[in-house]
């Protein structure tokens, strides 16, 4: 899990759902740094920065992502 | 025969990612020579230009709508694909293919890329704006690009025609190398069974021997359930060869697309050096403030009201120079006492004052709302902002099983529902977007306001209805078309078109300077299609309209035609369809005389004011004190039985089925262009009429009970 401006790196994606084979598209693969920029100020949907993009996804779908948090140094 | 080499007519497709600047570089190329149409069948902008090579020689250009990858999964992707794997017999297939990559983001832009490799089709490959990567500290090698990928390489910044000439140049070659594909990069035993699976279906007649080994599988990719243009056992057999690679190679697909990423990164690693940290864009600075939980609000809720202050306001300028245009011209024909009219009185007159002008007229009124509506959309869509829009709305769109790209063109339907018809077409999900379309005419329009207000104002017979009430009761009335909207949303979702919720993965591009130019050809591109589709059905069903209230008509004891305007109208072809109505009205309260005031409503429900001041012979005039007499009027009506007719629950009545009814001819020409089909605007023309009916019904039984 990360926190709103972390960064960490995807561990794991569950196959075959369609949305999340769009996800990979994307560029969100098994070892890809991800950052966890905001929440929508509602809560839902999140957006996260992935290979120089920003983009929007719903927490259904972001929270099916594993990510391992980046150790940050000097925290 | 297709063109194979270089000819007259060489037909190049412009790909790339949305937000990649490819609409700008396609403007670039082609200026004025451009036709911008429909795909058959769908509504998506098929835009297609023309532009002469270094040689003289006609180069044509298909702009083709923005795609991440060709496993389509919407529309529009699915259109880039059949078009570039020359599927759609309505368009050439490409001879040659220009991708443009967004130089600032190369590794993502690149992924389809990489699938446009395999196509076997001659490739441009153009990293636009490389201005802003620069910025951002990215550089490419060139050359080294070039030689990697096999296809010439072309930096440009197409908003300032920066390598406009070099691409032109490139696009003129005669002979173009044969792209590098990066099947190396593909998994070995995947490779194998794609190739034998093409086989098959290649002997089944499905798709060309030559043709990439991928086409069967983005043909159904799965992420698109529509499949155009396949017949249903091509979709079975590719089905079954899906499976079976599923079996012989489980996580192919997702092992496919690491592939390709990886051969992204290993050939950007060698070429793009990448700078210390770059400190935070312009974007990230934006986005703190336009996404925060309160400024976000805050600047919504301003840019909004604006676009309402000019919707509401301002769009009276233009509107009123149609309206008084239109009026001289009807002047001039009729003539005065004094200046003899173009025309004589007669039934041709009438035809051409009250059918043709008047139906004219009703489309051109339109033209400012929907320029100006799509002029904010496109201005919000260039910058970057309309992505932040549904973002900060996703939740609340997400309560009835919509998603944040579904509030604009809501929003957009409380001024009118013909642009934000239109405006749906920026939902990529067919669902989502047919969800839309259905329920956004419920949105309180702008051309219900005089009907709501009349109706007030007959509330309280004899003097004027008190501010806070007549506020109060519009604040209500409004609610209730945004509650309808939920309601009808939710209902739709849960029964008509069950579905899996639509993701939302949204990009949120990089904040820019809009292009003037590009929104100016999409407003005019918008407002063209809107005159010539929609506003031929508008014009014809005006007329019918005319003729309906005209015909037949009544004659006097004496055989001349009566003067009483009143009594001609009740003698129509409309007059007799109000009272045939009159048993179906009478439960909400209504009589024969209303009926023909809701039938002439269902042109526009404007027209309700002015046939109802036909009806019961007031001089209509559009001010408060022509409102006034109207209203008197309306107070003064009785039952033979001597009770008043408007009564306040016949009053409620009739607020209450103009929040709901489809009464707009016009909103359903443009749903019925939007959808392809009489279906759905039939369907919402009786549901909202329906529904109208009952709470009419069950507001005029329950407050004449309670009252009486």
């Amino acid at each position: 899990m990360l926190l709103p401006g972390e960064t960490g790196v995807i561990v794991t994606l569950p196959e075959g759902a369609p949305s999340l084979t769009r996800l990979r598209e994307m560029g969100l693969l098994p070892g890809t740094r991800v950052e966890f920029i905001r929440r929508a100020p509602m809560g839902d949907p999140v957006e996260i920065g992935v290979r120089g993009a920003l983009l929007s996804l719903r927490d259904a779908e972001a929270s099916l992502i594993e990510v391992e948090t980046e150790r940050v140094v000097g925290k | 025969m297709k063109a194979t080499g270089y000819s007259e007519g060489l037909v190049y497709a412009l790909v790339g990612n949305p937000n990649c600047g490819k609409t700008t570089l396609f403007n670039a190329l082609t200026g004025l020579r451009q036709k911008v149409g429909n795909y058959p069948g769908v509504t998506i902008e098929r835009k297609e230009g023309e532009f002469y090579s270094q040689h003289g020689v006609r180069l044509r250009v298909i702009d083709l709508p923005g795609a991440y990858s060709l496993n389509a999964r919407s529309p529009d992707e699915a259109i880039l694909r059949d078009v570039l794997l020359g599927r759609r017999p309505d368009t050439p297939r490409p001879d040659r293919i220009v991708c443009v990559v967004d130089a600032s983001n190369p590794e993502r832009n690149l992924y389809l890329f990489t699938q446009i490799l395999e196509l076997g089709v001659p490739v441009i490959l153009v990293l636009n704006m490389v201005d802003v990567a620069e910025r951002n500290g990215l550089r490419f090698d060139v050359e080294r690009l070039a030689e990697r990928f096999g296809v010439p390489v072309i930096p440009m910044v197409a908003s300032q025609k920066k390598g406009l000439v070099e691409l032109k140049v490139a696009m003129s070659r005669q002979e173009l190398p044969s792209p590098k594909p990066l099947l190396d990069a593909m998994p070995v035993p995947v490779r194998g069974a794609l190739v034998r699976a093409r086989e098959n279906l290649a002997a089944a007649g499905i798709v060309a021997a030559t043709a990439s080994p991928l086409e069967p599988l983005y043909l159904i990719s799965g992420h698109d359930p529509t499949h155009y243009g396949i017949a249903p056992a091509a979709v079975a057999m590719i089905r079954l060869g899906r499976e079976q690679l599923e079996r012989e190679v489980p996580g192919w697909e997702d092992r496919l697309v690491a592939a390709r990423y990886d051969a992204i990164h290993a050939a950007l690693e060698s070429v793009v050096r990448r700078p210390e940290s770059a400190s935070a864009t312009l974007t990230d600075k934006l986005d703190t403030v336009l996404l925060h939980k309160v400024w976000g609000w805050l600047a919504l809720a301003g840019t909004l009201g604006f676009l309402f202050y000019l919707i509401f306001s301002v769009v009276e300028i233009p509107v009123g120079w149609i309206e008084s245009g239109f009026s001289a011209l009807t002047a001039k024909i009729t003539g005065t006492s004094e200046i003899p009219g173009w025309m004589p009185d007669g039934d041709l007159r009438s035809l051409v004052t009250d059918g043709v002008i008047s139906g004219v007229s009703g489309v051109i009124v339109f033209l400012p709302q929907i320029l100006i509506l799509f002029f904010f959309i496109g201005f919000m869509e260039d910058t970057g902002y309309m992505a932040r829009v549904a973002f900060l709305m996703d939740r609340i769109m997400s309560r009835v099983g919509l998603t944040g790209k579904s509030f604009l063109p809501i929003l957009g339907s409380h001024a009118c529902a013909v642009p934000g018809v239109m405006a749906a077409r920026t939902i990529e999900s067919p669902r989502d977007r047919l969800i839309t379309i259905l329920v956004a005419p419920l949105a309180a329009c702008s051309a219900r306001l005089p009907v709501y207000l009349l109706l007030i104002a007959a509330l309280v017979p004899g003097k004027a209805v008190p501010a806070p009430m007549k506020a109060g009761i519009l604040t209500g009335l409004y609610a209730a078309g945004i509650a309808g909207v939920f309601c009808f949303a939710w209902l739709f979702n849960k029964k008509l078109l069950p579905g899996a919720p639509s993701a939302m993965i949204l990009e949120l591009p990089a904040y820019k300077m809009p292009s003037f130019a590009n929104i100016a050809r999409q407003m005019a591109g918008r407002a063209w299609m809107f005159i010539r589709r929609a506003g031929t059905v508008i014009l014809g069903l005006s007329i019918l309209l005319w003729g309906a209230s005209t015909y037949p008509k009544l004659r006097n004891a004496d055989g001349t035609l009566s003067e009483d305007k009143s009594a001609a109208l009740a003698h129509s072809a409309a007059g007799r369809l109000g009272h045939a109505i009159e048993p179906v009205i009478r439960p909400m309260g209504a009589d024969w005389k209303i009926g023909i005031g809701l039938i002439s409503s269902f042109a526009a429900r404007e027209v309700f004011v002015s046939t109802m001041s036909v009806i019961y012979n007031v001089e209509a005039e559009d001010d408060d004190d022509g409102t006034r007499r109207l209203r008197d009027r309306l107070a003064a009506e009785r039952r033979p039985d001597g009770t008043p007719v408007y009564t306040p629950a016949l009053c409620a009545s009739l607020m209450v089925f103009f929040v709901f009814a489809m009464q707009c001819l016009s909103t359903i020409a443009v749903v019925r262009r939007e959808t392809h089909s009489w279906k759905w605007p039939l369907f919402q023309l009786a549901y909202m009429t329906g529904t109208a009916w009952l709470l009419a019904t069950a507001a005029y039984q329950l407050i004449s009970a309670l009252s009486s």
